[in-house]
């Protein structure tokens, strides 16, 4: 069954666009207003899904896919982490998240950095996920880094030939003890330096013609660095801001109202003791459910059901944190389940990796849900996608279903065998 | 159970250790440092009607577990005891405490703030005269989280900046006052050895720059361990004078003789195999490699040796050295008949070992490979046990064993499981029902995370 409908999606790529497929038969979490489906059928034309339902007729010619008995999802979304950007993470060449020069700070974009060919998009993708937000990180240390370190960017994960499905999803910012490092030591020298950007980007948007024509004061800040935030300015594009402190966190929340701007916190470990704030400040935490432990003095009132607090204020969450991200993107499963485990909703805990971040980076129009006009982006499972025992058996981008191969499979199909008598580079591959 | 009670409960366990041939226990005046753990105070307690995993590899439905004196005193169907704590375990699963082998809490403890950076003595590539145990930390938030997630036992290595990092410490999961007083009675020390990218970066210019580097620094120390130890020998037999006492050595002596075990980090499947071939010509053993990555590459040689490989469920990728690591690495070795251990190397992950596991479960099941429940716990409770040297006294739930036991919500492998109750010596240590009677550690005092806050 799973080795036809590989060869289905073979010869059909180059067709795809023009062919009607139809998942058939599975329990579809739809993450929508439709909720869950049993029995249903998701049609699917053109790469974008045209009807989703538990009475929705096949229609004849369709490349049907058996989905019975099994569980079907959208497509997963990691919302933070650096896929594409680093390949190995220490001592090995350069990872193009962090940038030290001087030049610029908001400009720099990390998409022209993505490399789809990476490995880890490979080994990411199999286990259900299909879109990714690729962040540039700051130096920090003794390095050189930025309290704003660049644009991220949505990636999606599939074969498709348009790989980036956002730029200047989000411009990144640290505070807090992050931010201090970058800032001469102190968080509230981390704070001035952002506003000290906006202010600039303000003045600079105000009187762009009068300094093209000198008759401005120089700014601190790039050209290109001002018409990057001219975004974060008018609201199109949000911060994504690095922090853990409660007290930072509402200083965060104070500067965002201040600046009429949209932010989104990243980390918030303390985010939960400042949860009914951020629910009116309508600012969404992404945040890691098992990182229960102060790993520093910023973190002191960690918690493991902070998924919870945060969920249960109506605050928006979705999962990332050092468990499930980049090369371990694919553990956001578990961080959902854990998430469950200490009270959080199981329809929440999955839309908290795929409707939630769509609609923090503004994607959800396309992306997120199994909803008619959105793209097939679809994960047919074993068994509860949030369970550690389960896996993807089928994963759709734009209607095609992609091949459940990487180099991890590869390497497991080499050595399966322990008591191969050939040598392991002779062996079939 | 009255602290007199408790005492004599203590003393039976030490005497019981010293009868299975175990090394010096704490009550041993001749052993520095030597531990000073009393295991709580307990009733007998009868764990009545769950599903059982004894950790030997056998899975029983419907069955009690019996805890008396601080020991497992019988696991079957419709146990009995006279005045025992009767605990319904209808629907839920029992299996032996979580054993982690690789732990650095109490030497990097919580917050990783630059003052508790007390796990690598980067100063020399061998080190082998440091011990973990004099950087623990007993206050380390990390060993209540470790506890909740039903850890029983761990041992607490040096860093893996050093060919020869020191000696690591096997301690009961109870918080003390110092480590002495958590130290696992009996249990033997062990060598933290370390392969690779680590020791070849610290001492570029100073030490080893190289793979090859690395190797000539470990054969040269174990040719000076073994003349220690010929002239220790000697002198002990009236032939010569002993040499002067030396730390540095007499560890690397005590793996010479059996003593002391090895726990090398060591990744690459071309790097274990040089190492074994080390340990065959100076004559000691590798008892586990750690953070094997590339274990499934070697699962036959890891068997033959009889050396367990200690491991992640799915780490790979953060330096070259990882690269390689697959979710199926645990399940071909387990199927190799390799020893295999789920370790941590971190302070999220040792809280649930129970779900690294799992996740290998189904990556195996993606191929066909089927690994039971009663399989996979070995990995972090019996096999764990053995790689540390304390397998005769704990990690199964064998009859006369500690009862070091934890009672699950439901199936340990699946992601909505939590430990309920955690015992250590037969003594309730944690409950998941009573917060407000579980131990907290000094650090944790003043933080609003630990009575859940005021919103």
């Amino acid at each position: 069954m799973r080795v036809s409908i590989a060869l289905l999606a073979l010869f059909a790529c180059s067709i795809a666009a023009a062919q009607t497929r139809a998942i058939v038969g599975g329990t579809v979490h739809t993450v929508g207003p439709d909720g869950t489906l049993e029995d249903a059928t998701i049609l699917i034309e053109g790469g974008i899904i045209t009807a989703v339902g538990s009475d929705v007729a096949v229609p004849s010619g369709a490349t049907v896919i058996n989905a019975s008995g099994k569980i079907v999802t959208p497509g997963l979304f990691t919302p933070y982490g650096q896929l594409g950007l680093e390949e190995v993470g220490f001592s090995a060449g350069p990872n193009d998240a962090a940038q030290h020069g001087d030049e610029f700070t908001a400009a720099f974009d990390v998409a022209d950095a993505y490399n789809h060919r990476s490995t880890l998009i490979g080994v990411t993708r199999i286990e259900g996920v299909t879109s990714a937000l690729i962040a540039p990180v700051a130096g920090g240390g003794e390095e050189s880094g930025h309290v704003i370190s660049g644009l991220a960017a949505i990636v999606s994960l599939g074969d498709q030939p348009e790989k980036i499905d956002k730029r200047a999803a989000a411009v990144v910012v640290n505070l807090g003890e992050s931010g201090a490092s970058l800032a001469g030591e102190s968080r509230a020298a981390a704070l001035l330096i952002l506003r000290r950007a906006l202010d600039e980007a303000l003045d600079y948007g105000a009187n762009r013609a009068a300094f093209q024509r000198g008759q401005r004061r120089d700014y601190t800040h790039s050209v290109a660095d001002l018409e990057t935030l001219q975004a974060v300015l008018n609201g199109s594009t949000p911060l994504l801001v690095n922090i853990d402190r409660a007290q930072d966190i509402e200083a965060l929340i104070t500067l965002t109202e201040e600046y009429g701007i949209r932010t989104i916190i990243n980390g918030g470990v303390e985010a939960w003791m400042v949860a009914r704030d951020l629910a009116r400040a309508r600012i969404p935490v992404i945040m890691g459910p098992a990182q229960n432990l102060p790993g520093n003095l910023d973190r002191i009132n960690a918690r493991r059901d902070a998924a919870t607090v945060l969920a249960n204020a109506g605050v928006t969450i979705a999962f990332a944190g050092p468990q499930s991200q980049t090369h371990n993107a694919r553990n956001i499963t578990q961080s959902a389940g854990n998430a469950v485990s200490e009270g959080l909703d199981w329809d929440a805990a999955l839309e908290a990796i795929t409707l939630a971040p769509a609609r923090m980076f503004g994607l959800d129009g396309r992306i997120g849900s199994v909803e008619a006009g959105k793209d097939a982006d679809l994960v047919i499972w074993s068994d509860d996608p949030l369970e550690l025992r389960s896996y993807a058996e089928t994963v759709i981008f734009r209607g095609d279903s992609i091949e459940m191969r990487s180099r991890q499979t590869m390497l497991r199909d080499r050595y399966l065998d322990p008591g191969s008598e050939t040598p392991p580079a002779f062996r079939p591959r | 159970m009255n602290r007199t009670v408790a005492a004599l409960a203590a003393s039976i366990l030490i005497l019981c250790a010293c009868d299975s041939g175990a090394p010096p226990t704490g009550s041993d005046q001749r052993e520095p440092f030597a531990s000073r753990y009393q295991p709580l105070p307990g009733t007998t307690t009868l764990l009545r009607g769950g599903t059982v995993l004894t950790g030997t590899g056998e899975r029983l439905e419907n069955a009690d577990v019996l805890l008396r004196d601080g020991k497992i005193v019988d696991v079957g169907t419709g146990l009995t005891a006279d005045g025992a704590d009767i605990v319904d375990a209808t629907g839920r699963w029992i299996t032996p405490g979580v054993i982690d082998v690789h732990s650095h809490l109490g030497v990097y403890a919580s917050p990783s703030v630059d003052s508790h950076s007390d796990g690598n003595e980067a100063t020399d590539p061998n080190t082998a005269e440091v011990w973990a145990e004099h950087s623990v930390w007993p206050h380390d938030p990390g060993f209540v989280a470790a506890l909740a997630g039903g850890v029983t036992s761990l041992q607490i290595l040096p860093g893996s900046a050093n060919l020869f990092g020191g000696r690591g410490v096997t301690l009961k999961n109870v918080p003390g006052r110092n480590v002495q007083d958590m130290k696992f009675p009996g249990a033997p020390h062990g060598l933290k050895m370390a392969c690779g990218e680590n020791p070849k970066r610290v001492y570029e210019g100073s030490g080893p720059s190289t793979r090859m580097g690395n190797v000539a620094g470990y054969r040269s120390a174990w040719i000076e361990a073994a003349e220690y130890r010929e002239e220790m020998e000697a002198a002990e037999r009236g032939e010569g004078e002993a040499p002067t006492r030396d730390l540095r050595l007499e560890t690397l002596a005590g793996v010479l003789e059996g003593e002391i075990l090895i726990h090398n980090h060591c990744y690459r499947g071309d790097e274990m195999s040089v190492m074994l071939d080390i340990a065959e010509e100076f004559g000691y053993k590798v008892g586990t490699f750690h953070h094997a990555v590339e274990a499934y590459k070697i699962a036959d040689l890891l068997a033959e040796a009889d050396t367990c490989a200690a491991i992640w469920a799915d780490w790979w990728g953060f330096k070259m050295e990882a690269y390689d690591g697959i979710r199926e690495n645990a399940a071909i070795l387990d199927q190799a008949g390799a020893c295999t251990v789920m370790h941590s190397d971190d302070d999220i992950g040792i809280q649930q070992l129970n779900q690294e596991s799992a996740k290998v479960i189904g990556a195996a099941a993606r191929v066909g490979v089927d690994i039971p429940p009663e399989r996979a716990v070995r990995w972090f409770t019996g096999n764990a046990a053995k790689s540390l040297g304390i397998d005769d006294v704990t990690g199964t739930l064998t009859p006369g064993k500690m009862a070091d036991v934890v009672l699950w919500s439901g199936d340990p492998f699946s992601v909505y499981t939590r430990a309920d109750r955690v015992y250590i010596d037969g003594a309730l240590v944690y409950d998941r029902s009573t917060p407000e009677s579980n131990p907290v550690t000094d650090f944790s005092l003043g933080t609003s995370s630990l009575t859940g806050g005021a919103l």
